[in-house]
């Protein structure tokens, strides 16, 4: 052996210079969480603590606040979203098969729209208010009881009408998933139909719905639309206050950080069940329910209890938007609606190349890298999905309000030159939040899409001469077309509707459709804002449309 | 160096260390070598490192330490730390056949086919193509695409596409084992026309040792992350060099002895152990073609047939050695290959030849 001058082999793998997509996902990835630190650094260093007077003033109240709502929301979501899942799954009835994708039409309404159509059909000028005055010959409001609209529960049912969709398309895959057998077992084994529900099909759904559960939560700790329309004083509320009326930065940032609190709790509680899921398919040989046919009043209650929701939460909301857009067509149809409404197009559009081009790129950046610490700090990077718009707007405005401070004051000093604000008031701090806090659509729909893409694929257009640029654009867009179609529609939609970061972050006299319907129904002028509304839920609707292809695809797949 | 006899190897590993992640490594300090035109055969066990050697080779990773040349030239030298030498699998030249095939699904054959050959212009791309096509008979179905083809089409089109930009070295990955046994034959042979014709350097990996034999010009076996023995298939069976190499190839019948008067006696008999010194242990290995039964004749040792399994044109017998003053209980297993029919039943007493150029003796590590 030749060997007498040769250096012992390592034992272990040599340290390494990471290779540039591993430095540029590292630099992109770093960049998307610049924002979530800033938060924290925000409120860590106030340069005036206001964090003793908001706990002894204000913070109770928004706590107890953001507490009911989201036990009375994830209350009712939970008990819809199951309860439709479970019949649509497993019974027959009329309209059942409409209903399996239809249950999830409401989440094309965003939150605050269904707010502005039910305040107005039911507030005391309202067209319900005052049929019941001229029905019963009431003159005032003192002289009968009616609910108020605009309050905490409320704002509950709001938007429960329009985040149960969550709840149900988790629990109703699990159901699907659950192998038929197993609760054929129970059956034999002495269990009715309802204790089967109760003591296996539930629980062995659980990890699905409390993943459901906890977008619905996130969903409502992001609102703002909604509370500020109705007075609800929750954190989100409280930070906008904080932010725009008292002009205190920390302190906004301070709240920030206590509805961070929160959401790090769901994530934490989502990942645990994300975790379980696995153990959610019993057996590979999942046969799905037959399905038991209802008939008379059993029908009628089961396609009454399903069709509830999906009028509540669509049907009314989107017949009043476009009532209203027909009747005012000529007076909203002006150029300044165009002008906002491409603006919208042109944002989410951006937004959504943006997203889907990051996406794209970190998903592929871990593929060809592989390790451990990439893998982290990119789901780190995925954060942002989670947190209220409210709050990553404080911290995109922090971030970029530092490097203009800093290209400022060095222009100033070196060329005597004043550039003022470069990023901070334009349409890129826009772009920058939306990327920043939809990324995990577009990743987690595309990283989908590659991991069904063989690794030998990769391996060969490497060895036939392609650097792994090339076998991206060669081999694995090709493969994924659909994946990048669906993860460009989702941050589209989502961009669109898109309210509380906007608000904060748009350039001054700079309207999307989302602003121009909230500060119009703001004022109680809904009816002039219908057609921007309609415009924002027709949107909504592709997604929609998308799901229940899928849905009916897996139907197809199941009866083959 | 130019000269034919000393001409650069096809393809060279000096020293080769490389695993994953933080684990201990799978390859450790390989030296291999392979002649222009030379197929050889990576054989061993799954887990050894032997698709790791092939990924090292096609630059699909990069070692730990340690040098790997192409014709001669350096493709990687050093640990991967600053002035290390690393060249890209795009760069290197190699054609690397899956075991999957991973024919790209979005194009047709033609343009599988010719993914390998954009360097080049159109034309001669096109007939460059079609030729390597039609070298494996897929002439025909140039426009169809990877879905529609059966599984041995797919591996002449994963050939061909691996052959056509002219490779230096073609790195096969266990290529047959997709195919079932019927068709895995004819396609081995096709393969190996294919190599033989384009004179081209393989290096394929296998963990079927008869796949081996009739494939290689060589075989490397490999056994924890290195070569353990290379030889020409006659010579590894011939001249296997550890036990391990006897027992990869076929089930053996072991037996132990000391070693005295330059042979060790076992309860197969004596066998000359020139090599070994007095007094250790030694272990024989005898193939089943080495007990050769004969119903008459005189021999030291009679064997009783436990049970007799016909495959056709060879059987297998499972024979109990009685071993003197021992009860019948602990009758020493041995199992024997013979060819054609059976010709005894269980129960028959059979009187066993032991052909010596099938037993090898090792000394006795007690592994």
């Amino acid at each position: 052996m030749p060997d007498a001058c040769a250096i012992a082999s390592p034992d272990h793998r040599p340290r390494r210079l990471p290779g540039p997509w591993t430095w540029g996902s590292l630099l992109v990835a770093g960049l998307v969480a610049l924002p979530l630190l800033a938060v924290f650094a925000l409120a860590a260093f106030p340069h005036e603590n206001i964090w003793p007077h908001l706990a002894a003033t204000v913070l109770p109240r928004y706590l107890t606040t953001t507490l009911s709502l989201m036990v009375a929301v994830g209350a009712g979501t939970l008990v819809i979203g199951i309860t439709s899942a479970w019949l649509v799954t497993m019974y027959r009835f009329p309209g059942q098969r409409v209903f399996e994708w239809a249950m999830l039409m409401p989440l094309a309404v965003p939150a605050y729209v269904i707010a502005y159509v039910y305040t107005d059909l039911l507030e005391y000028a309202g067209p319900v208010q005052g049929a019941i005055r001229a029905v019963f010959g009431f003159d005032s409001a003192a002289d009968y009881w009616f609910p108020e609209i605009r309050s905490l529960p409320g704002a509950a049912v709001m938007m429960t009408a329009v985040f149960y969709p969550y709840v149900y398309l988790l629990a109703r895959s699990a159901f699907v998933e659950q192998s038929v057998c197993v609760l054929e077992v129970s059956r034999t084994l002495g269990c009715g139909p309802w204790a089967s529900f109760r003591r296996v099909a539930l629980p062995l759904a659980r990890p699905s719905i409390v993943v459901g559960l906890a977008l619905v939560l996130m969903e409502t700790l992001n609102d703002f639309g909604t509370v500020d329309y109705f007075a609800v004083q929750t954190l989100t509320a409280g930070l906008y206050n904080v932010w725009l009326i008292l002009h205190n930065r920390a302190g906004a940032a301070q709240i920030a950080l206590v509805l961070m609190g929160f959401v790090v709790l769901l994530i934490v509680a989502e990942r645990m069940a994300r975790r379980k899921r696995g153990y959610q398919a019993t057996s590979t040989k999942t046969r799905s329910a037959p399905g038991v046919r209802l008939r008379g009043w059993r029908a009628a209650l089961a396609t009454t209890a399903c069709a509830a929701p999906v009028v509540t939460g669509f049907v009314v909301p989107a017949g009043v938007l476009a009532w209203y857009a027909a009747e005012r067509f000529s007076e909203s149809w002006t150029p300044d609606f165009i002008r906002i409404a491409v603006n919208s197009l042109g944002l989410a559009g951006g937004a959504a190349l943006i997203a889907v081009a990051v996406g794209l790129f970190l998903a592929y950046a871990v593929r060809l890298d592989g390790g451990r610490g990439l893998r982290l700090l990119v789901r780190f990077a995925g954060l942002g999905y989670a947190i209220p718009g409210a709050v990553l707007a404080v911290g995109v405005l922090t971030v970029l309000g530092g490097i203009d401070g800093a290209v400022d004051g060095f222009m100033e000093d070196t060329f005597g030159l004043d550039t003022g604000l470069l990023l901070s008031g334009t349409v890129f701090a826009l772009l920058f939040a939306y990327t920043v806090r939809f990324l995990a659509l577009s990743h987690g729909t595309l990283e989908a899409g590659l991991g069904r893409v063989r690794p030998s694929l990769d391996m060969a257009a490497r060895t036939l001469g392609r650097t792994p640029g090339q076998v991206l654009r060669e081999v694995h867009a090709p493969l994924v077309r659909g994946s990048l179609f669906t993860a460009a529609l989702l941050v589209f939609v989502d961009c669109m509707k898109e309210l509380p970061a906007t608000l904060i972050l748009r350039p001054f006299n700079f309207d999307t459709l989302a602003t121009h319907v909230y500060q119009y129904a703001s004022d109680e002028l809904l009816e002039q804002s219908a057609l921007a509304a309609l415009c924002i839920v027709l949107a909504g609707l592709l997604p929609v449309l998308l799901l229940s292809r899928s849905i009916s695809r897996a139907r197809d797949w199941g009866t083959a | 160096m130019t000269d034919a006899a000393t001409a650069a190897p096809a393809l060279s590993f000096e020293g080769v260390t490389h695993g994953y992640d933080d684990g201990a490594p799978i390859v450790r300090d390989l030296s291999l070598a392979l002649a222009p035109g030379e197929v050889v055969c990576l054989l061993g066990p799954s887990g050894c490192g032997k698709t790791t050697t092939l990924r090292l080779a096609a630059g699909l990773e990069r070692p730990w330490s340690g040098r790997i040349a192409l014709d001669g030239v350096a493709m990687v030298d050093g640990d991967g730390g600053p002035g290390g030498l690393f060249v890209p699998p795009e760069r290197r030249r190699v054609g690397f056949l899956f075991q999957d095939f991973a024919l790209f699904p979005h194009l047709t054959v033609l343009d599988n086919v010719l993914f390998g050959l954009k360097g080049r212009p159109r034309k001669a791309a096109r007939a460059r193509a079609r030729a390597v096509l039609a070298d494996v008979g897929m002439a025909d179905l140039a426009r169809a695409w990877p879905h529609q083809l059966s599984g041995g089409q797919q591996q002449r089109v994963a050939l061909a596409r691996a052959l056509a930009p002219e490779p230096a070295l073609l790195l096969l990955d266990e290529p047959f084992s997709g195919l079932d046994t019927g068709l895995r034959r004819t396609v081995r042979e096709q393969t190996l026309r294919v190599l033989q014709d384009t004179r081209v350097a393989a290096l394929m990996v296998t963990h079927d040792p008869e796949e081996a034999m009739f494939m290689a010009d060589r075989i490397a076996l490999m056994q924890a992350g290195r070569v353990v023995q290379i030889d020409s298939p006659m010579q590894m069976h011939h001249r296997p060099r550890s036990p391990f190499a006897v027992r990869f190839f076929s089930e053996v019948n072991e037996v132990t002895g000391v070693v005295r008067g330059g042979g060790v006696d076992t309860p197969l008999g004596f066998f000359d152990a020139p090599d070994l010194p007095e007094g250790v242990s030694a272990r024989v290995l005898a193939r089943p073609e080495a007990l050769i039964p004969t119903l008459s004749g005189e021999t030291a040792f009679g064997a009783r047939v436990v049970s007799v399994r016909p495959l056709g044109h060879e059987t297998i017998l499972l024979l109990g050695l009685s071993r003197p003053g021992a009860p019948e209980a602990e009758e020493l297993p041995l199992i024997a290959r013979v060819t054609g029919q059976p010709r005894c039943a269980p129960g028959d007493i059979v009187a066993l030849q032991i052909e010596d150029s099938e037993c090898f003796v090792f000394p006795d590590d007690g592994g």
